[in-house]
């Protein structure tokens, strides 16, 4: 295989002043990510999902281990990345056009050109907005636009600087089904069109499978990744998909292993 | 129809019309003495006689209300700003204002006569005393309560404190603010007055407490609804700056 994009080597962490009495929020966790990829995480509630987000994109320093991303160890916030998270956090005294304009006006080396460049900017952020169903909800406030539409226009904003990696926190996690799954489409476009890297949060199993190449399995107190299952279906992959027998028996499996974590 | 329809479109107007005329009402029936309990006539009418007397103390209340206000603003804005930004200056600051905000405000008046005299400063130092801290507080709140997840989006890219502070913190803070300066504004009323009323030879203050003492009650209730109106128009004017100025906090869902 190729060399692999994002690496954990023996990471643990734990949160606090003394980190090294024991208590670990994650640990021992050993993975490669290969470039391009997809890959879903699933887990119990506080398995430590959150923390491995934190460390990938360096918020947090693990306390020990080693990640490298891109073949470079992980020092300080890599600013390659774009995050989405379950609650939208549109800022709501921005047009939804300026919201998703936001990291442009922080990152290098879009910061410097931004005021030089707007134009270019603006036409970036139409076409994306257009891309995911937005066209013509550019003016309107967040508070005008409904819950899978904000959604919508925060997927905008972590995608907008063109990250190498996406990372989303339980992003549907809100989203009645219909909506939902019609934004795992769109992030299956995207994806397919960008070949971004991307880490999902979920808990729902039926999402990851349909969307990741691999499924990573966490279980709590130690977070560990207990399971790893290589989701071999092929792509493109449609929502009809999910009713096949090849499908359900691998969400089954997935449940099989969250049973047992939970325990 | 037309009647029910003033009533929802103005229901404290009609109210206050009414206690007045009850009040009224209540005077002329029970003949209260004036100098008991004047009839809002006999305040109106003193209003007009002494017009002029009331016109240059409620000046005098009024810019000293306005300069202690400002100071508090200013003084509020800043503290909140401090304590706001950071964890560290927040256990350490937080506890002390809220004891400090706990004392009586007009307990400070006589140490305040013997620093500045008597006169406009201890009026202008009480106002503000007491109308910073919900400034100061509520400035604080907007800037510590960000969500974290947003501050992740933005730390991610190499965001500095000051780029949140700038794009996120302070614009998060205005609606605070404005919501804050309304109720301000009427405290640094009640602070002024009360100074007013133990150390100076005019404002509003001073006018209550002489006209009482000349036991002239129609002259004082007088003074206390001028200084109600002022107090009420300063309100009014703040709530419609918030209103137009941070519509987005008041949207309606
Ligand atoms: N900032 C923090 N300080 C201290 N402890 C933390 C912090 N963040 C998380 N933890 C702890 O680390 C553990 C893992 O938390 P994390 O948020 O990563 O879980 P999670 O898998 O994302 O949970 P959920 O599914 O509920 O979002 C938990 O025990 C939590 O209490
Ligand atoms: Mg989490």
């Amino acid at each position: 295989m190729s060399v692999p994009f994002i690496e954990f080597e023996h990471v643990s962490h734990a949160y606090g002043e003394h980190p090294n009495n024991g208590v670990f929020a994650i640990e021992d966790i050993n993975l490669k990510i290969d470039k391009g990829s997809f890959i879903a995480i699933v887990g119990p509630s506080g398995c430590g999902k959150s923390t491995f987000m934190k460390l990938t994109t360096g918020l947090q320093k693990s306390t020990q281990g080693r990640i490298l991303v891109d073949s470079k160890p992980v020092l300080g916030p890599l600013s390659f990345s774009g995050m989405a998270f379950q609650a939208p956090t549109l800022l709501p005294w921005r047009t939804t056009l300026d919201n998703v304009l936001l990291p442009l006006e922080i990152v290098e080396p879009y910061r410097s050109q931004f005021s030089r460049q707007k134009n270019v900017f603006i036409e970036r952020a139409l076409k994306l907005l257009d891309s995911v169903g937005l066209g013509g909800y550019e003016k309107k406030f967040p508070w005008q636009l409904s819950g899978g539409m904000q959604q919508r226009a925060s997927l905008c904003r972590a995608l907008i600087h063109q990250p190498k990696m996406l990372l989303l926190d339980e992003p549907f996690g809100a989203l009645d089904a219909f909506t939902k799954e019609e934004l795992w489409n769109i992030l299956r476009d995207l994806w397919s069109d960008q070949h971004f890297n991307v880490i999902m949060v979920t808990h729902d199993l039926r999402e990851a499978v349909y969307l990741a190449d691999v499924v990573y399995v966490m279980s709590k107190g130690p977070g560990r990744i207990v399971h790893q299952r290589n989701i071999d279906l092929p792509r493109p992959r449609e929502l009809n998909l999910t009713y096949e027998p090849a499908f359900t028996r691998i969400v089954q499996e997935l449940r099989t292993y969250i049973g047992a974590v939970r325990g | 129809m037309k009647q029910a329809t003033f009533v929802y479109r103005y229901p404290a107007l009609l109210l206050f019309f009414v206690l007045i005329l009850a009040w009224q009402g209540i005077c002329v029936i029970f003949k209260v003495n004036e100098f008991i309990f004047p009839s809002p006539w006999q305040i109106i009418q003193s209003l007009i006689e002494f017009h002029s007397v009331i016109l240059k103390h409620a000046w005098a209340t009024f810019w000293t209300t306005m300069i202690g206000f400002l100071i508090s603003i200013i003084v509020g804005v800043f503290f909140g700003f401090v304590i706001g930004s950071s964890r560290i200056a927040y256990d350490a600051f937080y506890p002390l204002m809220t004891a400090f905000n706990a004392l009586p405000k007009a307990a400070f008046v006589p140490i305040l006569v013997v620093w500045f005299g008597i006169g406009a400063g201890p009026a202008i130092l009480t106002a503000f005393l007491i109308s910073f801290f919900p400034i100061m507080v509520n400035i604080a709140t907007g800037l510590a309560t960000l969500e974290p997840e947003l501050e992740d989006v933005l730390r991610v890219l190499g965001a500095s404190r000051k780029d949140i502070l700038f794009k996120i913190g302070l614009p998060r803070c205005l609606p605070y603010f404005f919501a804050s300066l309304k109720v301000a504004i009427t405290l640094a009323f009640v602070g002024t007055t009360v100074s007013e009323m133990n150390a100076s030879n005019q404002g509003i203050g001073y006018l209550l407490v002489s006209a009482g003492s000349a036991m002239r009650m129609p002259l004082a209730f007088a003074g206390l609804a001028v200084i109600g109106v002022m107090a009420m128009l300063m309100y009014e004017l703040f709530s419609a700056i918030e209103k137009n100025t941070t519509a987005w906090a008041h949207r309606k869902s």
